[in-house]
């Protein structure tokens, strides 16, 4: 199985990690991963995004035309991706930041109250892992172990005290979706 | 089995010199590259002793290769196109007075000072021409962060064989993407040196020196003539090319690089629309695997070739095919990534559906 997401948000929110997170969870599970980041200007500031491809066989392109998930963290993203959703693929969005609502109905959307709930956990920057959670939840693409264990192994050593707060906001995230 | 990690393309190649037994790395920052310096300056020295200098400009690298490599030592500096095109006449000089090192090349948008989005405008640079005289380089065209790895050893290898520079190819969105990577083993550093090196006039011999300069054409003829000789060595027996499907293939999509991989992907796409599509991956660039278009030309009823430029390969496919199949072009520019729908949309439209109403 091979499953293509695109996670897309503001430079600072969080969405490059998410992606990273994602790919060295699939390397823990044995998988064949790819991490595609946008670079360049667009990133101070701007929209930031990385297409992330975890498969059980040999991946091809980095570069694909429409993804079985999108993960959009503010409006822009929204607009741009919402038409990239493969019809009966995913649309995980924070819906505290994203006031335009997608208007597609031949795809599955999960609204997710992620800034919220980060500013409920006094932590704006956990929403990543709030609407990874999410993520996971829906997809299952690498088992919720998996993703915790690349925390330990994508956050440096001196934030590895942030681990409990991040695990935690990764179960809400979760929750969020098989309540 | 070597050690596995997810790396970024840039930062593999780096740790693919380390793990080489590299001795020196020359290089002067220019996204999007400006990881290999980085990582290098973080890891290598306290590693291996390797040295790794940040130089002036690209001009200064590529001269400081020069003599570093003419003292025998493995040697390598990177850059991007810019940087890249500064770098052309040391490398005609390089290739003239047939001194081994490795280049590479993470392409990026032109013409100019262009963009630092991935391009692969930079293909007849490298395998045209690019310096002055009669020269090649030797052209590896990685499509894969495991391909950034495993051809710094290989890149290694032909340069010392042919004693001439080789140049990876390869762009911004390879360098910048994460993929797992496994690792060679750490290999030693040199300590013995080739007789023609310059380190040092030995007992009893001649002074050893490197140059590219004959001023009698006599000489500069036989000269050159050597250099034929050997590109023809190398053509010989350095091809390598990756081929799917195309066994069974009524049409074929080729590109190299990040091209190639864009392409397997719409040959998926293609095949599941029950289209039968193979795909020719040269791997490397000089020599090109004319031979095997050819053998396709004539058998299959057309060839898609994609390329992130204007159309710079796809000359040297059909100098290969002749008139015997029609090859149709797709490219993006500008730092613009083709997609795989694109692709698929273009084939539909100018190649299957060719001669039909």
């Amino acid at each position: 199985m091979t499953h293509e997401a695109i996670f897309a948000g503001f430079g600072g929110q969080g969405v490059l990690s998410m992606g990273m997170i994602l790919s060295y969870a699939g390397m823990i599970e044995d998988k064949e991963v790819c991490w595609m980041p946008s670079y360049g200007p667009e990133m101070r500031g701007g929209t930031a995004n990385c297409t992330t491809i975890v498969s059980d066989s040999a991946i091809s392109s980095p570069i694909i035309s429409s993804y079985d998930s999108v993960i959009a963290l503010n409006q822009p993203s929204m607009d741009k991706f919402e038409s990239k959703v493969k019809p009966g693929g995913n649309l995980i969005y924070d819906s505290t930041n994203i006031l335009n609502p997608p208007t597609r109905e031949d795809i599955n959307i999960y609204p997710i109250a992620g800034s919220e709930e980060a500013d409920r956990l006094d932590n704006a920057k956990v929403l990543n892992m709030i609407v990874l959670g999410a993520f996971i939840a829906v997809t299952k693409t690498v088992e919720p172990a998996a993703i915790l264990k690349a925390l330990e192994e994508v956050l440096p050593e001196r934030y590895h005290k942030l681990i409990p707060l991040n695990t935690k906001a990764f179960e809400i995230g979760m929750a969020f979706v098989n309540k | 089995m070597g050690e596995i990690k997810l790396m970024k393309g840039n930062e593999a190649l780096a740790e693919a010199m380390i793990r080489a037994g590299c001795d020196g790395y020359f290089g002067y920052p220019i996204t999007p590259q400006s990881e290999v310096l980085e990582y290098l300056s973080r890891e290598a020295t306290k590693r291996t002793g390797m040295v790794v200098l940040q130089a002036e400009s690209e001009i200064a690298s590529i001269n400081m290769i020069y003599g570093a490599a003419g003292c025998g030592r493995r040697v390598m500096t990177t850059s991007s196109s810019p940087g890249i095109s500064l770098m052309q006449e040391g490398l005609s000089y390089l290739a003239g007075a047939e001194i081994p090192c490795v280049v590479a090349n993470i392409n990026r948008g032109g013409p100019g000072l262009g963009t630092i989005q991935p391009a692969q405008g930079d293909y007849f640079q490298t395998v045209k021409g690019g310096g002055h005289g009669d020269y090649h380089l030797i052209t590896l065209a990685p499509s894969s962060v495991q391909e950034m790895v495993d051809f710094v050893k290989l890149g290694f290898d032909l340069a010392e064989k042919y004693r001439n520079p080789v140049m990876l190819l390869t762009d911004g969105a390879i360098g910048q993407m994460m993929e797992k990577v496994e690792l060679f083993d750490q290999m030693p550093r040199k300590t013995k040196f080739e007789d023609w090196c310059t380190t040092g006039k030995p007992e009893g011999e001649d002074r050893r020196y490197l140059t590219s300069l004959y001023i009698k054409p006599e000489k500069m003829e036989q000269i050159n003539l050597g250099l034929q000789a050997k590109y023809r060595k190398v053509e010989e027996n350095e091809i390598r090319y990756e081929t799917i499907n195309i066994e069974d293939a009524d049409y074929i999509f080729t590109g190299y690089g990040l091209g190639a991989r864009i392409c397997m992907k719409a040959m998926e796409i293609a095949r599941a629309k029950g289209h039968k599509v193979g795909l020719i991956r040269p791997i490397s660039l000089y020599p090109f695997p004319y031979d095997l278009y050819a053998s396709t030309a004539g058998r299959v009823k057309g060839i898609l070739d994609v390329e992130l430029n204007a159309g710079q390969m796809v000359w040297d496919v059909r100098y290969a095919v002749k008139d015997k199949t029609p090859v149709e072009f797709y490219g993006r520019m500008g730092g613009i990534i083709p997609s795989p729908d694109e692709i698929i949309d273009h084939f539909e439209k100018h190649l299957l559906n060719r001669g039909t109403k």
